[in-house]
Parts: structure tokens; C-alpha cells; sequence
């Protein structure tokens, strides 16, 4: 199986991402973001990092890369497009996924693990977990404070693509176990069809024992499973 | 600064040393010329009050490939893995504008370690600062975190850890240290050399302004006073995105050996980089600086060569390969502009608008620079604080004690500090922050390095000669407990101003106990920095060298030792020699008594070399080990009761072992039964894990709870 890495200008994660892929036994090719087709490719991965150095605002800039004209074209066409951190900022700005992520509600960088419930299995991140599971993923962000206008809100909640929600060691998700302020505890939200999805938190820092947790493996086995597959639909 | 005082004192250079540039240029210098040598020839650039003195060091081992004097170390790790190490200071600017401060010091010390060819994996930054209970000293606190982690972040280099220390003598001058590590393999290994007639000097990256000018010479190499505040033009800004790019491109012409020779530009810019990079090559270079792309169009000449813009390399390309690279370039976005052509003339020309406006032997701005062997004499204060009349309490409440300690900022939880900082990047983290010392794997072999920062300025402070050796065994005792070997050592030395004989005398003792140390663990230091000068208002800092201490293992531990994992039911063992009287630049003096006096005890060299070789190789076995230091026994327990969440019952002894600060022990915990595997070390079984008390026995208690709130709030409540 083919994944593409989509790297811009500033991406730093598409190293960890390309290594964490290659260790689920998926073929990861490094796409620079000039490049103006994915074809061949079974999935897109957009990882974390300060593409075009998040000037402007995170996102803002690298929508308009050459490269997001053919994100655009597979994610309407059904296959698994995966935004971690700098690329859930991307989708949201790109207009993949509705909503925006803004500064953490204490103006400071949060890297540190945090504890995770799955809220619905209904998208490629999520299919191989189960619902009410609780992972422990590295959040490493200045910007992840998830907001969207109320209506968008109530949609994502209804239709079920929350899909991971901040929490403490029991799963219990409020302001108290809420470690950057972002509404309703959104952590991951995917679109209608399933198949866009994306999460604040790094699955790719954690799929080895050695360097401290492993429960992001069922969230890119969930990816890969989807690539072997039909595209998830809603 | 006065219109009528001569150029070169304006420019902070001695007439001693403007007549020494007469002479060597026959002729009075063109104004250009004299901007170069006034930077290059600084303290900050020449190590002109040092660098007679760094030769003490050991600097030789069989696995160094590149010792002092380029732009990193670099040592040899076995099949083909080499790792390049270097450490910087950026003291002053960071005083003058903390967050930018901070930041390019990240900056410039990725740049010289990307120089070497290597990718840099990781950053660490030792910090020192004024008390907390004062505003200024929490606004550069937060500022320079925030710099770093704004700018390491952004580039795509973890921070891996690093240590912070409190004094009054900080606040005025505060220090702010950054080590960085890389990883290349042996053919990737590039040197700045400029060879080759007819070679290419092209300037990669940012354009180059006014920011930073004078920043070697006016900032980094004078001490400060009440006007400092107007010396922020001098301070840099930094663009991580631009520098990011600018090592992924360097990385990618390495990987295609369209390089021949490539030089970071920081202190003294575009003069410091053309002249070392063809005096390193035996060359000269014609430098066109018409070539050079400005911000501003308006520069003159000897702005150009001074500038200190950050986010720039320069490179030294075969005339052939100059196409590849300039496309190269454009792939990645950063800048390029061939700006001059190597030639065998020795000779630096720069040119300016068709006229020629320095030429000078290029050698010479490095090689020539003034050396002084300044003169050192014993400071008085050592009497006085070496007299300690005030005996210990015979009895003392541990628990209550404990919680002081556990809420005093520099022995606190550092979590708000380093969870702004992105230490996971790359995927080699395999203990972070918050440890004795850092590990971290290198993929696709079973290699592991350690690192660690130390730094006790107080100790070094109380006897310059056994603090800094202290500072090299526990460095080394840090690596130790994660069953690396200690392999190499960078040394930033922080000092006052060498015009003192006192401050002289301390540096001199400093690099004598350090020397020693490192002979005695046969150690290679592989460079290093000098920063004098933290000086304000006459107030020199303590004598505040930072050990940077590298080591490594192979194979690595598969299940190294850590704080969290101590169970119920297992013993807890002390290894190592016991002292009781070590209270001398103590945690209890300073946070519990209130007083900085006392005499350190004295390392023991052989005892450093078993009980560092024990932890090594105990890491293999053993489930938890901890190098006790500051705050002693009694904090490096608590350490382990709070990571772990589970108390411990203490064998009951005198209260002063739990609290003196004696040299080379450390706190092993292994599964009842066992008892650790070494030899010619003393090893005490002093307690069981177990409960919910930090339990002292007849010296009191305190539960787990309340000492991990007191650990975890003391930064938190300070900072906000």
C-alpha cells in the first residue's frame, strides 16, 4: 500500500509519520507540496510541523499549495486522508473539515501525554477501536484549542464524527480534564463521509513500548485497514 | 557612546590592539577593515583571555573525529554513526530581550551543528536566572521558554531537557546556555575549509540586515550597566521557518556532495565566515558584497561584513556544481547568491561598489588575535565563606524539611519548562526531561546516547577547583544511571570579567578541576564556550561552568532504569560512599537555613570511576536508579516516591545523611532478595518501598501526596 507524506515548507513530523507507517507494513513516499497529483497513492497524510512556518496563521498559507488541489480531489473521492496537529489545522483551513484550532486557553505550547476516550469508530482513524476506550497520545501543540460555530458543532456531535475526546485515566472528559481549552473536549473530528479525519495528538509517538506508549497503533492500523478497503462511508 | 572617542574604542577595541592591526596591515585600517578585526578580534570571537589556558583540557581519545576549534565536535559511535556536539552561550542578549535572545542562541547552535553535515536530533538548555519573588526575573524566565520553545519547536529540533538555577547574582545577568546534538553518518562529515582555486563562496539563506550589528563585540564582550536597555538593536531576530528550511537544504547538497566546504555565519557574519572558511583552507577570497542580498539597500560595507542576521550558511561550491545548488536552493525557497571566488592569494579582498574596501591577510583576523594571559589572584571572599559558625540542629523534622526543599524552584518539578518544549520530535526519546540524564536510541541500530547538563555555580562558587570536578562526576553519574558510558564533554565556562584577577582565578581553577575530572574518566572535552564579561554594575556572576557531558551504549538497555517504576515491596538500596557532613553550597543551607558558606568536600577520583562504572552497569538489571545531588538523599527518595506514586519507610540513621550533598552515590531499587551486583563500592540497604509516606521514622513524615504537590506547584505557582 502506498501513503503519501505530504510535506510542506516547515513540516517536521513527516519523518516520525513515514517511519511509524513503514513499521504497520504500508510503503510511505515523502510528497513534496509543489507537487500537483497523488495519483496511485491508496492514502494521504498531512503531518505535524509549522508549515510555511505558520505565519499568517496555522494553515493559512499552505491550503494554497500546489499539492491540496489533489488532496481535495481524494478526499472527495473517498480515500483515507489523515490530518495529525499541523495537519488538522491544514483540513480546517483547506475546508475538509469545519471548525479552526486557535491558541490553547493558557498561551502556551502543551507537549505532554494525554489521555484520550474514542467517542465513534464511524472514520478511518477510528474503525479497528471501540467505542469508550480510553489511549494515552502525546499532544504537542500551541494551537489546539478546536472551535466551530455552533451549528457545525451540533452537526459533528449528531452525525457521530467526534471522534476522540481529551479526558483523564478513567475517561471521564470535562473542563477539568480539558488540557488546552478546546470546545467539548474535540481532540479528533472526521467528515461526513468518514473518510477525512483528523486528531491534535501525535498517533505516531506512540507505537513503541520503548519510548512510552503504544496506544497509537489502533489508531494507524485504523488507517491502514481503511486503505485496504472500500473508503469508509457514512 | 561619545562622537569624539577614536573609532576602534568606539568599536570596543584597545589602541594596543589597533596598533597591532597597523602593523600587520602596514598601513592605518580602511574603516570596513577595522569593523572586521574589532569583531573578530573580540572576546567573544578570539577567546582572547582564555584561550591560552583551554589547551588543559584532554581533548584526545580514540573515537574523537573532530576535536576543538571547528564548529562542533565529533565523536565516533561504530558502524559509520558519527555524532557531532556543541554548546553556546547567549547570556547578554537574552538579558536585553529574552525571547529573541533565547531563540537565535537555539538558532545559532543548529546552524553550527548542520555545519558538521549532521542532522541535529536535539537541543538541551541549561538556564540561570535572578530569584522568582522578583517580577523581571519571572518575566526572563518565561520569555527565554517561550523563545526556545517558539523557535525549536517551529524548526523541528526537540528539546530534550537542560537544568535551571537561582541566584541573586542572575538577576542583573542572566545565563542562558543551549547545547545541541547531531547525528550523520561518516561520509556526510563536512569541514569548513575553503579549497580549491576557483571555487565559489555562495551565501545561503536570510538577507542581510542591520539587526545584530556589533553583537559580538558590544554585547557578548562587555559588561553591562543601567543603559544596557539600549543595546536591544544589537540583539538578532530569528526566523526558525527560514532556518528550517535552510538545514533541509544544507542536508540535501551534503547528500549530494555538491559542498566542499560550508561555515555557519554567527558572530562577526559575513568577515568571521569568508575569513575562517579561507584561512581554514590555506586560501584567500575575493568577497563581492554587491553580491550579498539585503533587507536594507542603504548598508554600508562595513555593516555588511558585521552584520549578525541570523539564518545564514555559507557555502563553498565547485564552479561546475553551482547551478545544482542555486536550484537546490530554490527547491527548498531559501536564498542563494554566489558572493565570491576562492583564490591562492591568502588574501581577503572585499570589495564595494567596484571599490576595494578591506584586503587583509585571512588568516590573520583569527590567528593574530590578541592573547592575554591576564593575572589571577585567590579572591578574599573564600576565607570569609569558608568559616561556617552556626552548628547543624542536633534534630530536625525531615518531612516539614523535605517540603521546603521539594518547593524550592530549582530542585522543583521543571515540567513547566520543558512541556513547552516539543521533546519527542524524531522518535528517539526514550527517557525525556525530568530524569537524571536524557536517552535516546538511534534507529535501526541498538546504539543509545545519553546526555546531561550540570551546572552547581554555588558549589563552584565555594571552591572553583572541586565544584567544576563535582560538576563532571555527576555529569557523568547522570549518563551513568541509564547505562550509558560517559564518552565526551562539552564545557560552556560562565564567568565575570577577566580583568579581575579574582574572576581570573576561578576560571583558572574551574578548567583545572575540570581537566582533571575528565583525565580521571578518560574523557575527551570536544569543545566548548567562553562567555566572560556577566558582569553588571561591577557584580560578577558565580563562576558558572556547565558541564554538557555525552554518553553513549551499545547495545542499549532494552528496559533502562526510571523514576516511575519502584513497586511495593522492593528495596531500596544507596551505592556508593557516605559523607554526612557535605552541607557546604547545600539545598538545606541555601533553602533552610538561609545561608550560601561552607567548604565542599573534596571529590575522590577513584571512587568517581567504580561507582559511575556500577551504575552502568546496573541500568541492565535494575528497575530504578537515581543519582543522588541536590537536595541529597532525602529529595533524590521523594523523586522517586512522587514518579512512582508510592511511599517508602527509611531506615532510621542521623538526619545529616539524608541531607548532605556528598559526591558519587546513587539510589538503586531492585525487587526484594536482591541486592546489587558490584563491587569495591560500599552498598546499604536503607529502606522499602511501600505505603503512602515518605516515612523518616523518628525524623518524621510526610505523605506522598503532599510532598508530590509541593514538587509539581512550586514552578507552577510562581510562573502562572
Amino acid at each position: 500500500m502506498r501513503v503519501a507524506v505530504v510535506v510542506f515548507p516547515g513540516t517536521n513530523c513527516e519523518h516520525d509519520v513515514a517511519y511509524a507507517l513503514g513499521e504497520l507494513g504500508t510503503s510511505p513516499e515523502l510528497v513534496w507540496h509543489r507537487e500537483t497529483a497523488l495519483d496511485g497513492f491508496d492514502g494521504v497524510v498531512l503531518p505535524g510541523g509549522f508549515a510555511h512556518g505558520d505565519y499568517l496563521r496555522t494553515g493559512a498559507i499552505a491550503r494554497f499549495s500546489p499539492v491540496m488541489t489533489a488532496v481535495e480531489r481524494h478526499a472527495v473521492e473517498g480515500t483515507p486522508v489523515l490530518g495529525i496537529c499541523n495537519g488538522f489545522q491544514i483540513l480546517c483551513e483547506a475546508g475538509l473539515l469545519p471548525g479552526a484550532l486557535v491558541a490553547n486557553r493558557d498561551l502556551k505550547f502543551i507537549c505532554r501525554p494525554v489521555p484520550l476516550r474514542i467517542e465513534s469508530t464511524n472514520s478511518i482513524l477510528t474503525r479497528t477501536a471501540r467505542v469508550g476506550q480510553v489511549l494515552r497520545l502525546p499532544l504537542n501543540s500551541y494551537e489546539g484549542n478546536y472551535i466551530a460555530p455552533a451549528k457545525d458543532l451540533e452537526r459533528l456531535e449528531a452525525q457521530g464524527r467526534v471522534m476522540l475526546r481529551y479526558c483523564d485515566a478513567a475517561g471521564v472528559a470535562d473542563q477539568s480534564t480539558n488540557p488546552n481549552g478546546s470546545t467539548n473536549s474535540i481532540a479528533g473530528i472526521a467528515n461526513t463521509a468518514g473518510n477525512v479525519a483528523a486528531l491534535m495528538p501525535h498517533p505516531e509517538r506512540a507505537i513503541e513500548g520503548l519510548l512510552g506508549s503504544t496506544d497509537g497503533r489502533v489508531l494507524l492500523e485504523s488507517f491502514v485497514a481503511s486503505m485496504a478497503r472500500e473508503p469508509a462511508r457514512a | 557612546m561619545s562622537g569624539t572617542e577614536p573609532a576602534h574604542r568606539q568599536l570596543g577595541m584597545t589602541d594596543t590592539e589597533y596598533e597591532s592591526v597597523v602593523d600587520i596591515l602596514g598601513r592605518p585600517p580602511m574603516p570596513a577593515e577595522l569593523a572586521m578585526y574589532s569583531v573578530m578580534w573580540s572576546e567573544h570571537c578570539s577567546y582572547k583571555s582564555s584561550r591560552a589556558w583551554l589547551s588543559r583540557f584532554p581533548t584526545e581519545a580514540p573515537w574523537v573525529v573532530v576535536g576543538p576549534g571547528e564548529n562542533a565536535g565529533v565523536v565516533d559511535l561504530g558502524d559509520g554513526w558519527l555524532a557531532a556536539l556543541r554548546i553556546e552561550s547567549h547570556n547578554h542578549p537574552s538579558f536585553v530581550e529574552p525571547y529573541q535572545g533565547a531563540a537565535t542562541g537555539v538558532g545559532g547552535i543548529l546552524r553550527d551543528v548542520f555545519t558538521m553535515g549532521a542532522r541535529p536530533i536535539a537541543v538541551w538548555d541549561p538556564l540561570r536566572f535572578g530569584p522568582l519573588s522578583v517580577a523581571r526575573n519571572r518575566y526572563l524566565l518565561s520569555g527565554v521558554v517561550s523563545g526556545i520553545a517558539g523557535y525549536g519547536n517551529a524548526v523541528g529540533v526537540p528539546t530534550l531537557g537542560g537544568e535551571v538555577e537561582f541566584a541573586d547574582c542572575y538577576s542583573a545577568n542572566p545565563l542562558i546556555n543551549v547545547m545541541a546534538l547531531g547525528l550523520l553518518k561518516r561520509e556526510q562529515l563536512v569541514l569548513r575549509a575553503a579549497s580549491g582555486d576557483g571555487n565559489v563562496a555562495v551565501l545561503l539563506g536570510s538577507a542581510t540586515g542591520r539587526d545584530g550589528i556589533g553583537g559580538a563585540s558590544i554585547l557578548a564582550s562587555a559588561s553591562f550597566d543601567e543603559d544596557s536597555g539600549t543595546k536591544r538593536p544589537s540583539v538578532q531576530v530569528g526566523d526558525p521557518f527560514e532556518e528550517k528550511r535552510l538545514i533541509e537544504a544544507c542536508l540535501e547538497l551534503y547528500e549530494k556532495g555538491l559542498v566542499v566546504g560550508i561555515q555557519d555565519l554567527g558572530a562577526a557574519g559575513i568577515s568571521c565566515a569568508t575569513s575562517e572558511s579561507a584561512a581554514g583552507g590555506g586560501m584567500g577570497m575575493d568577497v563581492d558584497l554587491d553580491a550579498v542580498h539585503l533587507r536594507e539597500h542603504d548598508m554600508t560595507p562595513g555593516e555588511i561584513l558585521m552584520s549578525e542576521s541570523q539564518e545564514r550558511m555559507l557555502a563553498i561550491v565547485r564552479p561546475e556544481d553551482l547551478d545544482d545548488v542555486l536550484a537546490l536552493a530554490e527547491k527548498w525557497e531559501i536564498a542563494a547568491s554566489a558572493i565570491g571566488h576562492v583564490n591562492p592569494s591568502k588574501q581577503l579582498r572585499v570589495f564595494h561598489q567596484g571599490e576595494l574596501v578591506a584586503d587583509v591577510p585571512a588568516a590573520s583576523l583569527s590567528d593574530d588575535a590578541p592573547l592575554y594571559r591576564r593575572p589571577a589572584e585567590r579572591p578574599d571572599y573564600l576565607d570569609h565563606v569558608w568559616k561556617v559558625d552556626e552548628p547543624l540542629p542536633a534534630g530536625i523534622d525531615l518531612g516539614e524539611t523535605l517540603l521546603l526543599l521539594l518547593d524550592d524552584p530549582a530542585l522543583a518539578d521543571a515540567s513547566w519548562i520543558y512541556e513547552q518544549y516539543d521533546h519527542q520530535l524524531f522518535l528517539n526519546t526514550v527517557i525525556g526531561p525530568g530524569s537524571d540524564g536524557t536517552l535516546m536510541r538511534i534507529k535501526g541500530t541498538r546504539k543509545g546516547l545519553a546526555v546531561s547538563t550540570d551546572g552547581n555555580a554555588l558549589l563552584c562558587y565555594l571552591d572553583p577547583r572541586r565544584g567544576s570536578a563535582r560538576l563532571v562526576y555527576e555529569a557523568a553519574l547522570n549518563v551513568a544511571v541509564t547505562g550509558a558510558r560517559p564518552f565526551a564533554v562539552v564545557d560552556n565556562l560562565n564567568f565575570g570579567n577577566p580583568e579581575k584577577p579574582g574572576v581570573m582565578w576561578q576560571f583558572l581553577e574551574t578548567v583545572e578541576g575540570m581537566a582533571e575530572a575528565c583525565e580521571v574518566l578518560g574523557v575527551p572535552v570536544i569543545g566548548g564556550n567562553v562567555s566572560f564579561y556577566n558582569e553588571t554594575d561591577g557584580v560578577d556572576v558565580y563562576p558558572s561552568p556547565v558541564v554538557g557531558m555525552l554518553g553513549f551504549c551499545d547495545p542499549m538497555p532494552e528496559d533502562p532504569p526510571r523514576l516511575d517504576r519502584a513497586e511495593a515491596g522492593m528495596d531500596v538500596w544507596l551505592v556508593g560512599p557516605e559523607d554526612p557532613d557535605d552541607f557546604a553550597a547545600g539545598a538545606y543551607n541555601r533553602v533552610v537555613l538561609g545561608h550560601r558558606r561552607g567548604r565542599p568536600a573534596a571529590p575522590d577520583p577513584g571512587t568517581a570511576v567504580t561507582v559511575v562504572d556500577a551504575a552502568a552497569s546496573l541500568a541492565f538489571t535494575v528497575p530504578v536508579l537515581h543519582d543522588v545531588s541536590s537536595g541529597g538523599l532525602a529529595v533524590a527518595l521523594a523523586e522517586i516516591c512522587i514518579n512512582s506514586d508510592i511511599g517508602i519507610e527509611i531506615d532510621n540513621g542521623e538526619w545529616q545523611y539524608l541531607l548532605s550533598e556528598s559526591p558519587h552515590r546513587f539510589v538503586a531499587v531492585l525487587p526484594a532478595g536482591r541486592q546489587p551486583d558490584v563491587h569495591n563500592v560500599p552498598v546499604r540497604r536503607i529502606g522499602t518501598m511501600g505505603g503512602d509516606h515518605i516515612d523518616f521514622g523518628r525524623h518524621g513524615s510526610v505523605t506522598v501526596a503532599e510532598a508530590a504537590a509541593a514538587w509539581h506547584d512550586a514552578l507552577r505557582s510562581r510562573l502562572g
